[in-house]
């Protein structure tokens, strides 16, 4: 019996062990303002012309530490209000002809994927003749999507021997500052995905602690009630 | 007024004395409470009943604040929980409370269930709260199955559209059955509609009605307890009280006050720390809305009914008919039923039976794990086997032991339950 409950225990891990190829965990940290903040900015700029973020409201980045005001003169497009939603121009309908699929609302994509794709899939680009775009990805193949970010990266290829992606042409950033740019982006996204989790977790403290005072009241009156029962 | 010289006790013992001449109030509280005699062995195992009404209670009212911002339209549905998410106040944790009680009400269903089977609480005279609480569980999987649909996530919609496309199975009538049920041809804005009136009105009746007479029926006949001993065998000769019964309230009353406690303790570590339970509470598709043009490559519903979904799958069809595993996928659940008669044993108690009951036991826990594992899977999650087995998927063979295992502890019972060596039980609890 002891046994077999120790199986049990065990089979969320077995059933965690499959996971696809994406190897390395994003390197970001949730509490660092900076990096949100720096994500945030490349966000707005670069993913929020084609992908939307309809359920985050400008003004929830007042959350990574920036004021409304900072907001207003920074992030926001022209004619946009600050309690308005991350809406775009580009019209799905229009998207689709173009693209050949609309870009997905970017909202809560990092709960569907996880941080560590997005961090591996923005990294994983390469250059593929073969592709409408010119475009393809290590861990997304045949992506509609090009790569924004060639000028910062650089262009990569794909050794097909080693299936391992090698750097051809340098960009902007030296691949230590690129990395860092996509976690920022990445950090950004996870907490945009979320934006309550870090209130949520430090509420939780609370909770648990008074459930903890509470479980040695009520084990007193129960003990009390009890000590006559033999 | 002012020369009423009334102890406030006096006036109390008033109030209840004009209610109790117009309704069973103190009768009632007797009955079910102060002079409800509970056997005193009760152990760990025996906490699960209050603690799914716990659930039920926090379901219903974490529910009816989500209904008043979500909106049943496949339109709007997932944006609407998103907006619960993060414009309503508090929404996020009343959304996660919902979630989790989702899955916490399998947790702690499941393992009611298995302390009834354990101890033999199914057995005379609890028959019918036994099959009272079938209702329950079934109750509560299309409770589950139709909730699962309104996040409108792809999970959600592919989940309907599979389950659905079961009931087109059916010979004959099939296509037409699973039409009508959709009210579309597809999962579609008709279909969520009507999901949404089924999981907060329809279900939530059937559910509180059956919970309700499963516990009259309990209350008539008493409970069990971990010996199997009928406490109402031993009373005390001058007062007809069972000696080895306590008083529900106040000794249950204050004793699961503290499971309570430490199942929210639970509770609350999954609802703040981590309500996707790795995928398992809330799916990762989940979060990508529903696209009906879009096939998810692996389906898989939510873990409560995996070991079911892997029946299903296991069975072959028959003659290009996928009826026979929708009919060993029911019949999996429906089978709980006839536990009543299908145990022979002379004892009711795990305590006092043999070493062969407890193996078949031991198998069908393993099988119902296994199950349950594999239907979160692709069915090739084990690769293949070679040529020699014509290429079949590991996991599928694997599956279709573990069903046979799972269907055997039932159509055996009577054989080796009736077989097995017990053990003399006791004439009182022991405590």
């Amino acid at each position: 019996m002891k046994k077999l409950l120790v199986i049990i225990a065990l089979l969320p891990i077995i059933a965690f062990a499959n996971t696809a190829a994406v190897t390395e965990s994003a390197p970001i940290d949730p509490s660092n303002q900076a990096s949100l903040q720096r994500g945030a900015r490349t966000f707005i700029n670069s993913c929020l012309n084609c992908h939307s973020a309809n359920y985050m409201r400008y003004n929830r980045l007042v959350d990574i530490g920036l004021t409304e005001k900072e907001i207003k003169e920074n992030l926001l497009f022209a004619g946009d209000k600050v309690g308005d939603p991350m809406r775009i121009a580009m019209d799905p309908q229009d998207a689709k002809k173009w693209f050949g699929v609309t870009p997905p609302d970017l909202s809560v994509e990092v709960r569907a994927r996880g941080v560590d794709w997005l961090y591996a899939y923005m990294r994983g680009f390469y250059k593929d003749e073969t592709t409408p775009s010119g475009w393809n990805n290590i861990v997304f193949d045949k992506v509609a999507m090009p790569h924004v970010f060639y000028q910062q990266q650089g262009e990569q290829i794909l050794n097909h021997e080693t299936h391992e992606l090698e750097l051809v042409k340098p960009g902007r950033l030296n691949p230590a500052e690129y990395d860092a740019f996509v976690a920022d982006l990445t950090n950004y996204m996870a907490f945009m995905a979320e934006p309550a989790k870090a209130q949520r977790k430090s509420l939780g403290i609370w909770v648990l602690l008074f459930l903890g005072v509470l479980l040695v009241l009520t084990k007193k009156v129960k003990a009390a009630y009890w000590k006559d029962i033999k | 007024m002012a020369d009423n010289k009334q102890k406030p006790s006096e006036v109390i013992a008033n109030v209840v004395g004009w209610v109790d001449r117009r309704f069973p109030l103190t009768s009632t509280m007797k009955a079910h409470l102060t002079e409800y005699y509970a056997p005193k062995n009760f152990n760990f195992w025996y906490f699960f009943g209050s603690l799914a009404m716990l659930v039920l209670v926090m379901q219903i009212l974490t529910g009816i604040f989500l209904t008043m911002h979500y909106k049943p339209s496949a339109a709007e549905a997932f944006a609407s929980v998103e907006y619960i998410m993060r414009d309503v106040f508090g929404g996020n944790i009343i959304r996660y409370m919902h979630s989790t009680g989702a899955s916490m009400f399998f947790v702690v269903v499941y393992l009611h269930m298995f302390r009834g089977i354990i101890y033999g609480s199914y057995r005379t005279p609890r028959e019918l709260i036994w099959l009272f609480g079938v209702g329950i569980f079934l109750a509560l999987m299309g409770e589950a199955f139709f909730g699962y649909l309104l996040p409108w996530g792809q999970m959600s919609y592919w989940g309907a559209q599979v389950i659905t496309s079961l009931f087109g199975t059916v010979p004959f009538i099939g296509p037409d059955l699973m039409e009508w049920l959709r009210g579309d041809f597809l999962t579609a804005d008709a279909t969520l509609n009507r999901f949404f009136a089924f999981h907060v009105i329809a279900l939530p009746l059937v559910l509180l009605g059956l919970v309700m007479v499963h516990l009259v029926a309990l209350h008539e006949v008493g409970s069990n307890n971990p010996d199997g001993v009928e406490i109402k065998a031993s009373k005390d000769k001058k007062t007809g009280i069972p000696l080895d019964g306590i008083p529900f309230h106040p000794y249950y009353t204050v004793k699961d006050i503290v499971g309570v406690v430490v199942f929210l303790m639970v509770f609350a570590a999954i609802v703040f720390f981590a309500p996707e339970m790795g995928g398992y509470f809330l799916e990762h598709n989940n979060f990508i809305p529903a696209d009906p043009l879009k096939t998810p490559e692996h389906i898989a519903p939510v873990w409560y009914f995996t070991p079911y979904y892997s029946i299903l799958r296991a069975v072959p069809p028959v003659l290009n008919s996928q009826f026979p595993g929708v009919a060993a996928m029911g019949l999996s659940v429906v089978v709980f039923a006839f536990l009543p008669w299908l145990d022979k044993s002379p004892v009711k108690s795990i305590r006092y039976r043999g070493s062969l009951y407890k193996r078949w036991l031991v198998a069908f826990v393993v099988s119902f794990f296994v199950l349950g594992y594999l239907g979160t899977e692709p069915s090739n999650v084990w690769g293949q086997f070679g040529a020699w087995a014509g290429g079949a998927d590991r996991a599928t063979v694997v599956a279709r032991i573990f069903t046979a295992i799972y269907f055997l502890f039932f159509l055996l019972m009577p054989w080796y339950t009736a077989r097995d060596k017990t053990k003399p039980v006791p004439e009182r609890v022991t405590y």
